[in-house]
């Protein structure tokens, strides 16, 4: 029995405190209508991968990977654009059959039981799939319909759904002027229609402004505290900060690094960043001399020159005492993007 | 179950339908008037007037009629399976949101190609009516013409759908509609018999699917058809709209599960 299912409404988990916006839960069911049954209590690890592999001709998009996700996860690939994680989500969602490697989705063969595992995924794809032309009710009933429900039962879901994506007002408009944010949202809502086990977003909020992206994070983390098991790809660190309990750095097709958001920081980075920017024309005689400050370590951007240190002042400090001034100068806490850097020298977001 | 899966693909195709269903019933009436008047009974004026018997007995219109009954299936067929496939896969992605549901790549094609025999169906009934209401209709023989017309149309629709899928741009298209089809349209005996073509290009005609819609359609409507040669058109038809759904297999898996 999953975590959420079985629970009565009024037991749910609370939202994100401070939020005031109330969603129905979309996981409680009416009991009297069909889909509903219960399902026998699975493995707990649902999607299970071995040295999986992606080629397309002879470029290697995945080259090799491990992972177990677990019911209940908030899991995330993060890395750069063409990291891999893209194609290792199409493997996952049963359009892409490996190239090496052994993988299994609930137990099954993704190549051989792809319809039997997609009736229990939901996907959001990179690029939204929805029918613009038609209404936003009928693009989930359409969908509902792919996976063969009745309609009674998409139409229940259908009112909740909308609900929950705060679209109910815009049911019956077509799906063509609807905003950026608006189309994922919906996108979202036509992912959950089949009541999926695991729901697959890439790059959810790719392309959208930051107030549709808090809105679309805040429907997710409800879908998590609800217990869907959630797999997102991003190249958006905060987006992997807030979501993910646990994170794949990914970096050209390879896993760079495995635990959750905080561990990553903690074992690759310092407690505090020092940002420094100096006169461009200064910047690399600056960069030599700030060798003699105490840090733990120092990356020498572009742009700006980054100190990873324990205490970020007593570092500004020891700067100022070298006779150097800097234009700007952050003190920050380290974050994942300070992850990445350090595990491939480059940047996670251009 | 394949059947079950393909149903629920061609049920997404009538849902989109239903919202441009009127404008394309007027032109599927519209397009047999223009056509049966000017050709049927303005150029037959002239046609009847040379040949006091007719061709083959028959008024010039009685004639053309069932001939230009299968070039409309043709017509339809290329419209439905060049756009709307290229659209589903490249612009809406419609197959990719299908495809990421238990549908397989093959359940989407023969829900598309099942909507295409609608449509084709539908155009063909229209046509009929028309060609009724013109005073083209010789003997119930059209009612055998009917479903010739509509394999006609998929054994267009089913290898172009397996080719559209396969293109990220349309240009090609309008190569397929200025160097195929009309062409076709033209000299596969629709408006005269092939018979009338200089003798050295008339086995190109014979080999195009559409010589043998026509010829079929023809047949049946006069009466005129004969067993063996009744057969050997089905058998080319049903051949070519078959080599269509194979390789619409491998293209729409190539195409969707990459």
């Amino acid at each position: 029995m999953r975590p959420g299912l079985a629970k009565p409404a009024e037991n749910q988990t609370p939202g994100i405190p401070g939020l005031a916006l109330v969603a129905p839960d979309i996981r409680s069911e009416p009991p009297d209508l069909p889909g509903n049954v219960s399902r026998m209590p699975a493995p707990d690890v649902l999607i299970h991968a071995r040295g999986l592999a992606k080629k397309f001709g002879d470029a290697v998009a995945v080259a090799g990977i491990d992972f177990d996700l677990h019911r209940g996860e908030a899991f995330g690939f993060l890395g750069p654009n063409g990291a891999g994680k893209s194609s290792t989500m199409r493997m996952i969602g049963c359009v892409s059959p490996p190239s090496g490697g052994e993988l299994t989705i609930l137990g099954l063969d993704p190549v051989a039981d792809g319809p039997a595992i997609r009736a229990r995924l939901g996907v959001v794809p990179q690029e939204d799939t929805l029918d613009v032309e038609l209404t936003v009710r009928e693009n989930l009933l359409i969908y509902g319909r792919y996976f063969g429900l009745p309609r009674e039962l998409i139409s229940a879901r259908t009112a909740r759904l909308l609900e929950f994506v705060q679209l109910t007002d815009r049911a019956d408009d077509q799906v063509e002027p609807l905003s950026g944010g608006m189309k994922r949202r919906l996108t979202i809502a036509r992912s959950l229609i089949n009541d999926p086990e695991i729901l697959l977003l890439d790059e959810p909020t790719t392309g959208l402004d930051p107030q549709a992206r808090h809105a679309v994070w805040d429907r997710l983390y409800r879908l998590k505290q609800q217990g869907v098991t959630l797999v997102l790809t991003t190249h958006y660190m905060d987006e992997a900060e807030q979501l993910c309990d646990r994170l794949m750095v990914m970096d050209r097709g390879k896993i760079a690094a495995e635990g959750s958001p905080r561990e990553l920081i903690g074992r690759y980075s310092t407690p505090e960043v020092l940002e420094l920017r100096f006169d461009p024309a200064e910047h690399q005689q600056a960069a030599e001399k700030l060798a003699d400050v105490t840090a733990e370590r120092m990356e020498v951007l572009a742009d700006r020159i980054l100190l990873y240190t324990q205490n970020g002042d007593a570092a500004l400090a020891a700067v100022r005492d070298l006779g150097l001034e800097p234009l700007t100068s952050l003190v920050r806490r380290s974050t994942l993007e300070d992850v990445f850097l350090r595990l491939t020298g480059r940047r996670l977001e251009d | 179950m394949t059947g079950a899966f393909a149903i629920r693909e061609f049920r997404f195709w009538l849902t989109n339908y239903r919202r441009t269903w009127r404008g394309s019933i007027y032109s599927s009436v519209l397009n047999p008037v223009l056509y049966l008047g000017a050709m049927g009974l303005g150029l037959g004026t002239l046609v009847n007037a040379r040949h006091a018997g007719g061709l083959g007995g028959v008024s010039y219109l009685v004639f053309l009629a069932p001939g230009l009954l299968a070039a409309t299936a043709m017509q339809t067929a290329v419209g439905e399976s060049t756009y709307p496939v290229l659209g589903s896969v490249k612009w809406l992605k419609t197959y990719q949101a299908a495809a990421a549901t238990p549908l397989r790549p093959a359940d989407i094609f023969h829900g598309h190609l099942l909507f295409t025999a609608m449509r084709l169906a539908m155009n063909c009934v229209n046509f009929v009516a028309v060609m009724a209401g013109f005073g083209a209709v010789r003997s119930a023989g059209v009612l055998a013409a009917l479903p010739v017309a509509v394999l006609t149309g998929l054994a267009f629709a089913a290898p172009i759908e397996a080719y559209a899928v396969t293109r990220t741009k349309d240009q090609a298209f309008a190569l397929l509609f200025r160097f195929g089809m009309i062409p076709l349209f033209l000299f596969s005996g629709t408006f005269f018999p092939v018979s009338q073509l200089p003798g050295w290009i008339r086995p190109v005609a014979y080999a195009t699917p559409l010589w043998h819609g026509v010829a079929l359609c023809r047949s049946l409507s006069l009466g005129t058809a004969t067993l063996g040669g009744a057969l050997a058109h089905l058998t080319y038809l049903v051949l070519l709209t078959a080599a269509g759904i194979a390789a619409a297999h491998r293209t729409y898996v190539r195409r969707l599960y990459v």
